[in-house]
């Protein structure tokens, strides 16, 4: 298309992609910062890869928008509300791993965090791809890091366990995927999601159908991706790897991870596939497929998080709830529809982030993550105690913190929805997710209770070391803030919604 | 601005209560009492300034706003008042000075506890003055957590259990209001949340989604009233929270339902409200001789008083159903305010007790009215208030509600519901007569001693309220008629 590129046009591309370049330098860095650091009691290479990921925010506002290397690569308001919550998670996972890298894996510490850099940058390369090849490559980036991260207490059983089980369903989950874009270029003949857009759409109108091998495709990448967001039938793995994997890193795949499989279902559903799907969402589209594993997730989801002991497991169940959460705002192709998945995700990071924060501390200090341990902890370490709670209750979804405003966002876009195009299942969809929130309430305050419910005080009492204490406070700011004035981020939201396709419907 | 305070300066409070030192006990209770007399007094002055200006229309008084708060989502802060939430104001400040007198007897956590009671009382504040659905939303919604603790924490022993039925119950009901709420939101155009724009907009709604829209209301607030069969929550929610919360909780919380009703429920959807009114009725009739009967049957003594709410909040119900009649509505909110000031005593007078003799059992007294004197003086006044004994603003309440219904209503439903006073005095007296006539155990009781000061100070102003509505209730009426004509108007559209 453009076979002679100009210097210019060079430097420019280079502009815009210095964010991911000047990460994945960095990784390279913490990883030689390690080799001159001392073993024992050094928390510099932890302090290194924090300091790269603020340098790569401030880098990320110099880029600015653009479109580069023929439209694979391109830089817009959605692109940069997810680099903006990937770096998040990256920060807060390393903040939230200085007691673990002191502790239990004080050879390797360089790896470790050089491997959530590499991981963070294949996410915010999938941000800004808009073709299916460099998505695909910036989605393996982003999980073959974490393979080995989920693995990283070699010593312990469940923690090989679980990377191996995330290994084994994450390389047939990527097989899925790359099966389903393969039909996706046979029909279409280019890999472009705009492009592809377009011809799905003439195709279409010639047509008046998108016949059998579309509905392969379909499934087949619902498939691969749901695996990543951990939508049923394809969530048994998170549980599992969750309790098994390194608290920080559990965190980190439990945000990260699935925001990059949200960036990746936008770009091929919402930009891809645009032409193919109508605004009515007839029974033939993904719409309702979609629909069907949102409700499930959040069944499944909140009603088995009901029965866990070990705050891990809860957490990830919680995690698929929310996700079917999510996926609600998703379906709505209204203005409130992308724009509340965006405010959803960067709710989530905070309070998703915030709360595994709370069990990494517990989990250095005790070395146990049953909720019953936590008993009494309100009256030994009361910030601690607080802290927590204000965080599941944001998940819980209670005004007026950041997680109601989310939830009421999700919600009001499945309503607008329905109402505007007399979708009745999405009404039921929103039921779903309504009554569900109200089983979700008993488990995410059955640790508050454990907390301030007893009256003997517990015999532990929480430290803080300052990179955690400054993720908690980051993390309790933020759900304050996008709870009680959410205008700014609903603002940027929107702004997202109006550089879709769709938002010309509007 | 007033009514910004009365919501804010309890949220300030409850953070000058955090930062003091957790071991200066005494200091904090006095805090907390110190800081609530100023949203009690405040909400004093706002009475008696709508009484002489503003009780003459139905216009709300002292809007504040409505200021875009998330223009994106069309939310506004927005409040106001008229004759039906101004005495709720004052009812909400009187009584959680009250209890927060009461809570000098809780002996540990009491930070935390100061804390939780400020912020609820913001919340409640905020409840009776939002104009704006999600506002109203979510005041509604920042009392369960404070709520839940002060059950959970500071309960007896099954409080765990209580506090974390009447969250989930009470959230159940939420969900359906958010529901209804985005419909409403959604079928208004321009899209609005501003809740005297959609008491105009509801009346256009086709019937079918009046109907939807009236029962998702209906259920979130019948599940605060409580009632029947709503009400499950109640027992156990007021035996196990301690003295203060149940006395809040029967006094302010289960108004809410209502008023929301009065205000939300009624007036949006009257081609609902014209058809349901029968049913409305019936569950009300249902609650009144229920409660009145469990009640008889109770051993325990906070039980009874509990299970006497549910027949008292029942008696508002059917009145709520007579619809067009403004001496019924009247009656619901004299109702209302009158089982604030009895109920509130009488879980006041029945902590006082337990406080000292560590036991709520009926069968387990007998004869305290030679020990206790003044104690059972106050008592046999608040319950003659509750059986509603003439003089006293239950007996007031009650016969407003029964000439409104009557002329309204199904006769034979209201005769029926009529039965409910008798069987209110029979729990009433069977109750008195089983504690403080008959034998006294001197080995047993000899060491219990009469009300003291303090508890005189929280019981006596309920007492003098409950006579003066009782005897002179013209004031209340003509603070609240135009409101209430009004209301009736617009609900009979």
């Amino acid at each position: 298309m453009n076979p002679q590129l100009p210097i210019v046009d060079l430097l420019e591309t280079l502009r815009l992609m210095l964010p991911e370049l000047f990460l994945f330098l960095w990784a390279l860095v913490v990883i030689t910062v390690d080799l001159f650091s001392s073993r024992k009691n050094d928390s510099l290479v932890g302090y290194t890869a924090l300091a790269g990921i603020v340098i790569t925010g401030v880098l990320l506002t110099i880029a600015g928008d653009g479109v580069a290397f023929g439209a694979m690569f391109v830089n817009d308001p959605f692109s940069f509300a997810f680099k903006i919550i990937f770096l998040g998670t990256a920060f807060m996972a390393v903040g939230s791993s200085f007691g673990i890298t002191k502790q239990k894996i004080q050879n390797h510490r360089g790896e470790f965090y050089g491997l959530i850099l590499f991981s963070t940058v294949g996410m915010m390369f999938l941000a800004s791809s808009h073709e299916l090849v460099s998505l695909y490559i910036g989605l393996e980036l982003t999980t073959i890091p974490l393979f080995v991260l989920a693995a990283f207490y070699k010593d312990d059983k469940m923690s090989v366990e679980s990377g191996i089980k995330y290994f084994v369903i994450g390389a047939f989950s990527s097989a899925m995927l790359l099966y389903g874009f393969s039909f996706l270029y046979g029909m279409t003949g280019t890999t472009n999601l705009g492009q592809m857009s377009f011809n799905l759409a003439a195709n279409h109108i010639a047509h008046q159908s998108s016949g059998f091998v579309m509905i392969i495709a379909n499934v087949t990448i619902l498939a691969g991706i749901g695996f990543k967001l951990s939508l049923p039938p394809f969530h048994q793995w998170a549980p599992d790897v969750y309790e098994g994997a390194p608290t920080p890193v559990a965190a980190f795949l439990s945000v990260g991870s699935k925001a990059a499989g949200l960036v990746a279902f936008t770009k091929i559903f919402l930009i891809g596939l645009w032409g193919y799907i109508s605004i009515e969402m007839t029974p033939s589209d993904w719409g309702l497929m979609v629909g069907v594993m949102s409700a499930v997730a959040m069944i499944i989801g909140n009603i088995v998080a009901i029965r866990q002991t070990n705050i891990k497991r809860m957490l990830a169940y919680s995690s698929i709830a929310q996700a079917g959460y999510i996926m609600i705002g998703m379906i709505a192709l209204n203005e409130h529809g992308i724009s509340s998945v965006v405010f959803y995700t960067f709710v989530y990071l905070f309070a998703n982030m915030g709360a595994f924060a709370c069990v990494t501390i517990f989990e250095d200090k005790t070395g146990t993550t049953e909720i019953a341990n936590y008993k009494g902890l309100a009256q030994t370490s009361p910030f601690f105690a607080a802290l927590l709670a204000i965080f599941m209750l944001s998940l819980a979804g209670i005004p007026p913190l950041g997680g109601f405003m989310a939830k009421y966002k999700v919600f009001a876009a499945g309503i607008n929805q329905a109402s505007a195009f007399n979708v009745d299942w999405l009404y039921w969809l929103v039921g779903v997710g309504l009554l569900t929130s109200v089983f979700s309430l008993y488990y995410y305050v059955n640790v508050i209770k454990q907390m301030y419910f007893t009256k003997d005080a517990s015999i532990y009492k929480m430290t803080f070391n300052p990179p955690v204490l400054t993720v908690l406070i980051i993390c309790f700011v933020g759900i304050m803030v996008t709870g009680i004035y959410p205008e700014p981020v609903f603002e940027f939201a929107n702004k997202v919604y109006s550089t879709f396709a769709f938002s010309i419907l509007k | 601005m007033i009514l910004s305070s009365l919501i804010f300066i309890p949220i300030i409070g409850m953070i000058i209560v955090m930062l003091l030192p957790k071991e200066k006990e005494d200091l904090i209770r006095y805090t907390a009492v110190g800081i609530s007399i100023i949203p009690m007094l405040v909400s004093f002055w706002l009475t008696y300034d709508y009484f002489v200006n503003f009780s003459g229309s139905a216009a709300m008084a002292y809007m504040e706003g409505p200021f875009s708060w998330i223009p994106s989502l069309n939310v506004n802060y927005h409040l106001g008042v008229d004759g039906i939430s101004v005495p709720m104001l004052a009812l909400t400040g009187l009584l959680t000075t009250i209890s927060l007198i009461a809570s000098f007897s809780i002996k540990f956590r009491i930070k935390e506890y100061s804390a939780f009671f400020l912020l609820l009382e913001a919340g409640m504040m905020g409840v009776f003055v939002a104009l704006d659905f999600f506002l109203f939303y979510v005041f509604w919604e920042i009392m369960l957590v404070p709520m839940y603790f002060l059950i959970g924490v500071w309960g007896g022993p099954r409080k765990e259990y209580a506090a974390i039925k009447f969250f989930l119950y009470t959230l159940f009901g939420s969900i359906f209001m958010l529901v209804a709420i985005l419909i409403m939101y959604f079928t208004s155009d321009p899209h609005t949340l501003n809740m005297l724009e959609l008491i105009e907009h509801g009346g256009t709604l086709s019937y079918t989604l009046q109907m939807v829209c009236f029962i998702f209301f209906f259920i979130a607030f019948a599940i605060k009233v409580p009632v029947w069969p709503f009400h499950t929550w109640l027992p156990d929610a007021h035996v196990q929270a301690p003295t203060a919360v149940s006395v809040i909780l029967a006094a302010v919380l289960l108004k809410m339902g209502t008023y929301a009703m009065l205000r939300i429920n009624w007036p949006m959807f009257p081609d609902a409200l014209h058809s349901l009114s029968f049913w409305i009725a019936l569950l009300g009739v249902i609650g009144i001789i229920y409660g009145a009967l469990v009640s008889l049957a109770q051993k325990d003594l906070k039980k009874l008083v509990a299970y006497s709410s549910v027949s008292h909040m029942g008696y508002c119900m059917l009145a709520l159903a007579a619809y067009s009649s403004t001496t019924a509505m009247a009656g619901v909110m004299f109702q209302m305010i009158s089982h604030g000031l009895i109920t509130g005593a009488l879980f006041l007078m029945v902590g006082v007790l337990y406080d000292r003799a560590h036991t709520r059992e009926i069968a387990a007294f007998g004869g305290l009215g030679a020990k206790l004197p003044v104690y059972t003086a106050l008592m046999l006044m608040f319950s003659m208030a509750a059986l509603g004994l003439p003089g006293m603003s239950g007996f007031v309440a009650e016969f407003m509600i029964f000439v409104g219904a009557f002329s309204q209503l199904n006769q034979y439903l209201v005769g029926i519901s009529v039965l409910g006073v008798v069987l209110g005095a029979a729990y009433m007296l069977r109750m008195f007569q089983n504690v403080f006539l008959g034998e006294f155990n001197m080995a047993k009781w000899g060491h219990l001693t009469d009300i003291n000061g303090r508890e005189l100070l929280m019981v006596v102003p309920l007492a003098v309220l409950t006579l003066a509505v009782g005897i002179y209730p013209k004031p209340l009426t003509d603070l609240m008629s135009a409101t209430l004509e009004n209301l009736v108007q617009i609900m009979s559209r």
